[in-house]
């Protein structure tokens, strides 16, 4: 008889055995004082909750959920897990205005499109973000996210008729930085999947995958779109497609955080949702594909593992893939949470301990010098282009620019 | 995905034959179910035999520096152990009268590190003691959650912090021959190791905590950094799920986080540690290697496998998988050509060839790589 089976918690929080390595490797606790540490706010904290919810700790909310405490960990235990499970079951605080407006990704793309002109305008002048700072406590350091003109979603779906001429079809899960702020990126994943001979669908409707909505205590609102998404995955899966993703954050909340956080059943379709990449370089390697390289591309690329990538443990796929391509000179990176995560970085109550976070990685970057940085996630390009100066490119842009047009 | 060679866990062993895989021009996987053994390192490689100066070279390139000298290593708890070769932070004495005065310094409210064990025992060998704490403003927030009074939070401020300390530590010092410090310092960088002693007026020793291992720790991210900057791919908080054992070879590999998609090599490394890393594991009735079922030596008897005195030798350390001379496992008495089994896995099966803890990891990842290498299996 397995006596685990019938002993063992949601997130195993009683295998924890004090070893301190979550702690060791978090990237908040050197940073922020008043965070308590992953030990004390995952599986310590939680057998006093279960006994009295008295005490929780809205300290929690300074957890990242950069999840690099569930890949240190010996035990298995999901630290993270438990910390943001414990937010959404106990603290019933309402989100801020601020909060809600940085949560609410796809609204917010939604609403600033049509005068995508004018906002990047005024996000981008100093008195604007004196004013946000001011009003709303969100950094003056940072440069909003630019949003594009024209979505994405519009742009592929103008493309329909031809796409469906492929024999091959994958369905692709944009996210609502590729529709409103890099519509760029998603059609460099069209070249490149159509260089594969693979046509590019839309899903039925897509909504926000909704990771910022979790981090900033919207479960309900998260929940929704998580029901939304997998039952619109569903049909593409029925229909014999898998579904793509160019980042790595969406992925992650679509395969791990919807059972594990939100409780939404996503068996039928979890191991349809794949990254990009790794679709890619599977393809490549079985040779049904092959990518011609235009002659002459050079480049020396230094790749940045995001930690939501370090915890889908598929940071290999993204990293072969850049490596088959001739005249690429490629450094991996030191294993260093860039400090972002997401909405995070973004308050005025963070942005200190973010640039602190993400530190010993700029100093790397700077060091080793590269022609630019690749990096899956659109977050961590925020911060590093920001923090760095160099340009960050994602490995599906990489490849499409390096193919033959 | 195709490799030369996939090693099966990140600690000690699998991290030492990676990067010599790696530098003889391999590609090289290793998969590593979160953190390991070196966790709880005490900077002491035990019985490295003949290899202490391939050791030394290894780290040194991986720019972990190390003291090559014999003679006997001060332990937390007050008893000393003999070292031929150890970690920079460790030093090392040619008896156990260490000195005539000792001062040994603690952070107030630091229960990792037991000053008064270690009193008690140097006294008997002759040294006087004094015990003092000292405690910063800097250190005053781990205090609201005492659990994380702990030498890696500790740490993480001495390298910014360590120049108060050692002010601190000069206004206490009288006329101590010898100063000893809990191994709280440079958790990512040594180089405070060496600045700490040159700003005390007395000899320093620092002497290791309970875990987490601060040398330990440091050590394991450089080493990992080396093979890593070697081209090598390491799979970090993946567990190995299956292994594709036919005919007595391994052709491929699946992992939790992979998938579907199967690591292939012509080699593959049995890396995966003793009972803690559970490369082996236990029931009631049987020990078993729980990746491919390979064979292990032990009597049948339960009551056999351990002694009552807590404080013995214990002969389940001795169990292991059962491996021909050139450290192939047996499955079923037969070898397993392309697999190779290194490090603590071993228990105590090869302590003749290749000795325990620390110089067994090491020496059987070198004897495996010299195979690989060699092109003879």
């Amino acid at each position: 008889m397995n006596l685990q089976e019938y002993t063992a918690s949601a997130h195993n929080f009683e295998e924890c055995m004090k070893c301190t390595v979550c702690t060791a490797y978090c990237p908040v606790v050197p940073v922020n004082p008043r965070y308590p540490g992953p030990k004390q706010a995952g599986p310590d904290g939680e057998r006093l909750r279960l006994k009295d919810p008295y005490f929780f700790n809205q300290a929690l909310k300074y957890c990242l959920n950069c999840k690099r405490c569930e890949v240190v960990c010996p035990s298995g235990v999901k630290v993270a897990d438990i910390i943001q499970a414990a937010r959404i079951k106990y603290d019933h605080s309402q989100p801020k205005l601020r909060d809600r407006m940085l949560a609410s990704t796809d609204f917010m793309g939604r609403l600033a499109r049509p005068f995508a002109p004018i906002v990047n305008g005024m996000t981008g002048l100093g008195a604007t973000k004196v004013l946000l700072d001011a009003t709303f406590a969100i950094d003056k350091h940072r440069s909003f996210p630019k949003y594009s003109g024209r979505s994405f979603e519009g742009w592929l779906g103008r493309r329909s008729r031809e796409q469906a001429k492929f024999e091959k079809q994958v369905a692709y899960f944009h996210g609502c930085y590729v529709n409103y702020n890099n519509p760029q990126l998603g059609k460099d994943f069209v070249k490149v999947m159509n260089a594969l001979g693979i046509g590019v669908q839309l899903l039925e409707k897509e909504k926000c995958c909704g990771v910022a909505l979790i981090a900033n205590g919207m479960s309900g609102k998260a929940r929704k779109n998580a029901e939304h998404n997998v039952a619109a995955i569903k049909k593409a899966v029925d229909a014999g497609l898998n579904v793509l993703l160019t980042s790595s954050t969406c992925t992650l909340t679509m395969r791990e955080e919807y059972p594990e956080l939100l409780k939404v059943d996503n068996s039928g379709v979890r191991d349809s949702i794949l990254l990009a990449t790794r679709y890619i370089y599977q393809l490549l390697e079985s040779g049904k594909a092959t990518l011609k390289f235009k002659e002459g591309y050079r480049a020396r690329i230094a790749y940045h593992t995001p930690c939501h990538l370090e915890k889908l443990g598929w940071g290999l796929f993204s990293c072969e893939l850049l490596k088959l391509i001739p005249g690429v000179e490629f450094t991996m990176l030191d294993s260093n949470c860039c400090g972002i995560s997401g909405t995070y970085g973004f308050k005025k109550e963070n942005y200190e301990a973010s640039q602190a976070i993400g530190k010993p990685l700029f100093d790397q970057i700077k060091s080793v010098n590269p022609d630019f940085v690749a990096c899956d996630c659109e977050t961590c390009k925020w911060q590093l282009e920001m923090s760095t100066g160099y340009t960050v490119k994602h490995p599906i842009s990489i490849l499409a620019e390096a193919i033959e047009d | 995905m195709k490799f030369d060679t996939v090693i099966i866990g990140g600690g000690l062993a699998g991290l030492t034959a990676g990067i010599c895989l790696q530098e003889a021009g391999q590609k090289v996987a290793i998969v590593s179910a979160g953190q390991n053994a070196m966790y709880f390192f005490s900077g002491n490689f035990e019985s490295v035999g003949p290899a202490r100066e391939r050791i030394a070279a290894l780290f040194a390139a991986a720019g972990v520096r190390t003291n090559a000298a014999d003679g006997l290593q001060l332990m937390p708890m007050g008893s000393f152990r003999p070292a031929s070769l150890t970690l920079e932070d460790v030093t090392v004495y040619p008896e156990e009268h260490i000195a005539e005065k000792a001062l040994i310094v603690n952070f107030t409210g630091f229960h990792d590190f037991y000053g008064t064990f270690i009193a008690e025992a140097l006294e008997k060998a002759g040294t006087a003691c004094r015990i003092r704490f000292v405690r910063l403003a800097e250190m005053e927030h781990l205090r609201t959650s005492p659990s994380e009074m702990r030498s890696v939070n500790i740490a993480r401020l001495m390298d910014e912090h360590w120049e108060k300390v050692v002010a601190d530590i000069r206004v206490l010092h009288k006329d101590e021959d010898l100063i000893i410090l809990p191994q709280v310092f440079g958790l990512k960088d040594a180089s405070v190791l060496d600045k700490i002693r040159t700003a005390l007026p007395a000899r320093v020793s620092f002497v290791g905590t309970m875990p987490p291992s601060v040398p330990g720790i440091r050590t394991q991210m450089l080493l990992r950094h080396r093979f890593e900057l070697l081209g090598g791919m390491f799979l970090m908080g993946d567990t190995v799920t299956s292994g594709a054992l036919h005919e007595g070879v391994v052709s491929s590999i699946t992992t939790r986080n992979l998938d579907t998609a199967r690591l292939f090599a012509d080699h593959f490394i049995l890396a995966s540690g003793g009972y803690f890393s559970k490369g082996l594991a236990t029931s009631p009735t049987k020990v078993y290697e729980p990746l491919f079922g390979l064979d292990i030596d032990y009597p049948e008897n339960r009551s056999d496998w351990y002694r009552e005195d807590f404080f013995q030798d214990q002969p389940y350390m001795d169990f292991g998988v059962k491996t021909d001379d050139r450290l192939h496992p047996l499955k079923d008495g037969e070898p397993v050509k392309n697999l190779f089994a290194i490090g603590s896995v071993l228990g105590n099966t090869r302590k003749e060839e290749y000795g325990t803890a620390a110089g067994l990891a090491i020496r059987s990842a070198f004897a495996a790589v010299d195979i690989i290498k060699g092109g003879n299996l």
